[in-house]
């Protein structure tokens, strides 16, 4: 065991998950694929949400592995960034409009 | 920048490039077994429809991932009894297709020479160019119109449609100066679907990942040049990057050597060998001598044995059918869509 938690090697066994379900590794790989197929979106597209996504569940193989596939697919940084922009902005906005809820709190416990 | 060979690097010397792609430390397979596993026995070549003349290494740019190595600091070049020999071995094989090479094949004096030459026995004449040797020096702009008067065909290169990642791997105001250059060649004629005025793109990525789709990428390629500077091209050609010279010294100094030969190797797609490029041509140096392709010119790896060495013994002699002789490097021919000079294979 390495002694740190996330290791870049890792990635490359991310297949091996089917050793321990089978069935549901196969499912998910196989529906893993399908979603990323062309389609009413563009794989492109679709590479560029994965890559804002994966800063939101802030995983590091997923970034390190879009990061990739948005450059293969002809993204530019400045098509990379403003994807990642999205995703924090929705990310913030997130925690902002729940400051609505706080500003009730106040409101309701002040009498204001 | 100077080139490998100005700064006496080990990686100027082919042989060391040869030594470091076929070490057994790496954990790789060798081209030829991989291709036996899929059945494929021997590579042999089917035709001699492009010569290839890489008239010298002199250009006036320095790229960071040039296979050739060239640069200002380059002078080899191509002496005119060896164009000569070239002409004759055009004659005696009727080929087809002459693909000029360099460096900036412009830089050479006799360059004009030579194209008005091969235009006299009605090859199909391509020029690579770099666009910007086209407005690098007042004696150079009036290229396009030399161009269109010769009915060249020309293949420009770009590393991308946005100044940043072009000029990171070209130098510093080469997206520019690009731009203006395709301005003049469009100003002519070219790249607006004339077919006496073909302008088609070279992309290679510019770092060390692959080429994705090639249709897609020469969709994006013209939406972004036609929107942000109102010029057009013809056909986009994604190319991979060989792991030769420049390339191969930066993936080894950025640590990404073997995980991007690991992502050569895993991409191999057997499809790809029917129309690998060295099946239909051949490559010859500024010193005349003959090879499979421009990848092997650089590794110094001869036609194989038995076959001329020399453009001077071509007319005379029968390539075709020949085996072509490989190296781990030719993994970035087969990788996904296959990779020519011509762009994708498959
Ligand atoms: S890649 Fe082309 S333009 Fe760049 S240095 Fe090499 S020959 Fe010159
Ligand atoms: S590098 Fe490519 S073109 Fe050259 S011999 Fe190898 S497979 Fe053929």
């Amino acid at each position: 065991m390495e002694n740190n938690y996330y290791d870049p090697a890792d990635l490359k066994k991310f297949g091996k998950i089917t050793e321990y379900q089978k069935e549901l590794g196969d499912k998910y790989f196989s529906y893993y694929n399908d979603v990323f197929k062309e389609g009413a979106l563009t794989a492109r597209e679709k590479a560029l949400i994965a890559l804002a996504v994966s800063h939101t569940v802030q995983c590091p193989y997923c970034i390190d592995a879009y990061t990739v596939d948005t450059l293969e697919k002809g993204c530019s940084e400045e098509q990379m960034m403003e994807a990642v922009h999205v995703a924090a902005a929705i990310r913030s906005g997130a925690s902002l409009v729940h400051s609505v809820q706080m500003m009730n709190k106040v409101k309701a416990l002040t009498h204001g | 920048m100077k080139s490998l060979a100005a700064k006496r690097h080990p990686l100027s010397a082919a042989a060391r490039q040869v030594q470091l792609l076929e070490d057994p430390v790496h954990d790789l397979p060798g081209f030829r077994e991989t291709l036996e596993r899929h059945g494929i026995r021997t590579l042999r070549s089917t035709a001699l429809g492009t010569l290839q003349v890489n008239i010298g290494k002199m250009c006036n740019q320095t790229c960071v991932h040039c296979h050739v190595d060239a640069g200002p600091d380059r002078k080899e070049r191509m002496d005119r009894p060896t164009m000569e020999a070239c002409l004759q071995a055009i004659d005696a094989h009727q080929i087809g297709i002459v693909d000029i090479t360099g460096g900036a094949p412009e830089m050479h004096p006799d360059f004009r020479w030579f194209v008005a030459e091969v235009r006299k026995r009605g090859a199909r004449i391509i020029v690579r160019c770099n666009l910007t040797i086209i407005v690098s020096n007042k004696k150079y702009r009036d290229l396009p119109e030399f161009y269109r008067s010769q009915g060249v065909e020309v293949v420009c290169s770009l590393p991308f449609y946005t100044a940043g990642r072009t000029d990171r791997q070209r130098g510093d105001g080469v997206f520019e100066r690009s731009i203006e250059a395709l301005r003049l060649l469009n100003a002519v004629g070219y790249g607006t679907g004339d077919s006496d005025k073909v302008l088609n793109m070279v992309y290679n990525p510019a770092g060390a990942f692959l080429p994705g789709s090639q249709s897609d990428l020469e969709q994006q390629f013209k939406k972004a040049l036609l929107k942000d500077h109102g010029i057009s091209f013809d056909a986009l050609f994604a190319i991979t990057n060989l792991p030769i010279s420049r390339f191969l010294e930066q993936l080894q100094k950025s640590g990404n050597y073997e995980e991007y030969m690991e992502k050569l190797v895993n991409a191999f797609n057997p499809v790809t060998v029917e129309g690998l490029m060295c099946r239909t041509m051949v490559s010859v140096g500024h010193d005349g001598m003959l090879y499979d392709c421009d990848f092997n010119q650089m590794l110094e790896m001869p036609l194989s044995a038995g076959m001329p060495r020399h453009i001077a013994d071509l007319p005379n002699a029968s390539v075709i059918g020949r085996n072509i002789v490989t190296g781990r490097h030719c993994y970035g021919c087969t990788a996904g869509a296959g990779s020519s000079c011509g762009g994708a294979t498959t």
